[in-house]
């Protein structure tokens, strides 16, 4: 029974150290239900990120309805041209002409934060640092050699690679600001929140209904269960 | 009703001239006779049927809204959890009812590993209980690959390719079973149909027949007794009471808790912290990029572990087939006359321990990528697993066995009638917690707390 015991105590401490061996993110606390960090994100989307990368899972109205935002505003942020109020949100570029200028075509973005989880896409927007080898001149720690440049360059500024030598070899391990951006380290921090945010609330738009349902939900079990269980009390008591 | 007749009991009555529903109702609820000692472990059966309904009427209208169809898959279970009014909350029930199938499912087959209820005389209820779980893994397999992701497509890739290790005709029946030669549109379309028509209906079937049995031989209970031997004057046995209403409302209120559980996890934790729903599925189905970790769904990780655990892949998955099949053998590798644990012999407490353990490891390491620890590990709790089945026909007819009473006792065995130093242990534990200043504190404050509500009333 010891030895079991100890088996377990093994394996759980291993199953601890795999999970820290994996790359350390910058951690960000999403709240989709902050509906102004939201707006602001789906602003900044809009200027930075739908010109390449689209939104197909959603429609403008949803926005609409879930942000209680009105059309106006919307046309000032995210909804550009003449596009419906009902159609998704679809970037102008097609996937040939993004395969032309960047080698690959820009993903959709409607779930990015469901596949890869938040503290990624936050940690994966920091970490753009000058590369020349690369076409626009820019690398990711995160995602080494991808196609994107950093978008928000004008708001974070320049960042230059840490370079460490990791069993004889050289490896990027972090960046440090070169050049400042129009933004604060800490003003771009809550614009990526903003960000981050907006692209969890559009992964999962429902989860507006789900948590607050939530409550009524299991309060009514708690109700019916506890009727049952007297019930079944009442059954019960002449047997012994 | 001139003659003093109900318009119900006048229907009840033509029906019953016609079909002899109400005979069957009182033959089966009423005049079942159930041991009256069942505990909590005994309630999974019925939990099993409320989660089979849930995913019957939930499947029933996503499958109105999905398009088993390469190209729009993927879209339409988002367009399922966006635009189909209470789509998400079909889509989750369904999702979360699939992963509590499992815990269900593996909770009660293992209440008939505990009390010996695969043995004479209900070996056919077991082999149909284990027929049907072969089908559900089968249905969940299947169902996995609908949703069109990146771990949908891959993980039917690595599993349907198993079969192209089978020598000579391997190649041709896994090319067979994909209508391809990789998952494709012909795979899905095929295991849709599979998914909502064929496998329900049979599993439906098979659920009739496993309640047959069970009706026919009767429930066995934690004392591993036959209660039909001890009857009364009349033919009713002594210990059982009639299923309605006594179990009908314990069930009825195991289900509220049961669903209490449910619900936190669909509204609160749907994902299960990608247990239940896999991050890497919210990628669509990309069949020129293999993701760097394929793992099945958690429910499959303890056959996945073995599988991966022999070298060879032949090897491989006839190790997984064989981890399968040795369950059907149960009742006759048990060579015990003692039915439930309680009365059982060190040997197959040990026994039955390191195979729960082995199982639940080999489950968390089909989770974890390859190293050479995890693969030592996953030989190692394998060879338990085995061992246990192989080694059974010894150590059950050497074991010694304590004397079983005629009569069935309590549903859980008290803490003070328990022998063995843990439970000495246990006891001399809580009993230290109840004298603990912290506990006499909350306790206290908990009798001001009542005495204010109930004096207020």
């Amino acid at each position: 029974m010891k030895k079991l015991i100890a088996a377990w105590l093994c394996l759980f401490i291993w199953g601890s150290t795999v999970a820290a061996s994996e790359q350390s993110l910058d951690h960000v606390s999403v709240d989709v239900f902050d509906e102004l960090s939201v707006i602001r994100g789906a602003a900044y989307f809009g200027d930075y990120c739908l010109g390449c990368h689209g939104l197909k899972q959603i429609r403008y109205s949803r926005l609409v309805k879930d942000l209680k935002v009105n059309e106006a505003k919307l046309k000032k942020t995210i909804l550009f041209g003449d596009i419906k109020i009902h159609e998704s949100i679809k970037s102008s570029m097609t996937p040939e002409l993004g395969e032309t200028v960047f080698g690959v075509a820009p993903p959709d973005l409607s779930l990015v934060v469901r596949s890869r989880g938040s503290d990624w896409v936050f940690t994966y927007l920091k970490s753009f640092y000058v590369d020349a080898k690369r076409p626009y001149g820019v690398n990711n720690v995160l995602l080494p050699n991808v196609a994107m440049p950093n978008v928000l360059w004008e708001l974070q500024g320049s960042q230059r690679p840490l370079v460490e030598s990791v069993h004889g070899e050289d490896q990027v391990v972090g960046v440090q600001l070169i050049e400042k951006g129009s933004l604060s380290e800490r003003q771009f921090d809550s614009a990526l929140t903003d960000i981050v945010n907006f692209l969890a609330y559009v992964s999962e738009p429902s989860k507006l209904q789900r948590v607050p349902l939530g409550k009524y939900v299991i309060g009514f079990l708690l109700l019916l269960t506890y009727i049952l269980y007297k019930l079944k009390k009442e059954y019960w008591k002449d047997i012994d | 009703m001139n003659s003093g007749k109900t318009v119900g009991g006048a229907v009840r009555e033509w029906i019953d001239e016609r079909l002899p529903v109400s005979k069957f109702l009182e033959d089966q609820l009423l005049k079942y006779y159930a041991p009256k000692n069942f505990n909590f472990l005994y309630f999974f059966g019925s939990l099993a049927v409320l989660v089979l309904i849930n995913q019957i009427v939930t499947g029933i209208v996503l499958a109105m809204h999905y398009k088993p169809a390469a190209e729009l898959a993927f879209d339409s279970v988002e367009y399922i959890m966006r635009d189909v009014s209470w789509g998400w909350l079909l889509r989750y029930l369904h999702s979360t009812g699939a992963s509590l199938f499992f815990i269900v499912i593996y909770i009660h087959m293992f209440r008939a590993l505990f009390y010996g209820s695969f043995k004479k005389p209900r070996e056919l209820l077991w082999l149909f209980g284990m027929v049907i779980f072969v089908l559900l893994m089968g249905e969940a397999f299947m169902g996995y690959l609908l949703p069109w992701g990146q771990m949908s497509y891959w993980g039917a890739q690595v599993i349907i390719s198993l079969f192209g290790a089978i020598p000579v005709i391997g190649e041709d029946l896994a090319v067979w079973i994909r209508g391809d030669y990789v998952i494709a549109d012909a795979t899905l379309n095929r295991f849709f149909a599979l998914h909502v028509v064929a496998l329900p209906l049979a599993i439906l079937g098979l659920v009739v027949f496993h309640l047959a049995a069970l009706r026919t031989t009767g429930s066995n209970n934690p004392d591993g007794i036959e209660i039909k031997k001890n009857r009364n004057l009349v033919g009713i046995p002594k210990d059982g009471i009639p299923f309605h209403p006594y179990y009908t409302v314990k069930d009825l209120y195991v289900a509220g808790i049961f669903l209490i559980i449910f619900s936190y996890i669909v509204f609160y934790s749907p994902e299960m912290g990608g247990l239940f729903l896999e991050h890497p599925n919210f990628d669509p189905a990309d069949p020129m990029k293999t993701p760097e970790h394929i793992q099945p769904v958690w429910y499959f990780t303890p056959f996945y572990s073995i599988l991966r655990a022999i070298p060879s892949k032949l090897g491989g998955v006839i190790g997984m087939g064989a981890s399968i099949v040795v369950l059907f053998l149960l009742p006759w590798l048990d060579r015990c006359p003692v039915k439930s644990v309680r009365y059982r012999g060190p040997l197959f407490k040990i026994a039955l321990t390191g195979f729960v353990i082995s199982f639940l490891a080999l489950g968390v390491l089909g989770t974890k990528p390859v190293t050479d620890l995890n693969t030592l590990l996953a030989r190692i709790f394998s060879g338990v697993y085995f061992a246990f089945f192989v080694l059974m026909p010894i150590f059950s007819s050497i074991e010694i066995t304590k004397p079983v009473p005629d009569r069935v006792t309590e549903p859980v065995i008290p803490l003070s009638k328990r022998e063995g130093f843990q439970w000495r242990m246990i006891e001399e534990g809580l009993s230290a917690l109840q004298h603990a200043p912290a506990y006499l504190y909350i306790k206290s404050i908990l009798a001001k707390v009542s005495g204010k509500v109930s004096g207020s009333n």
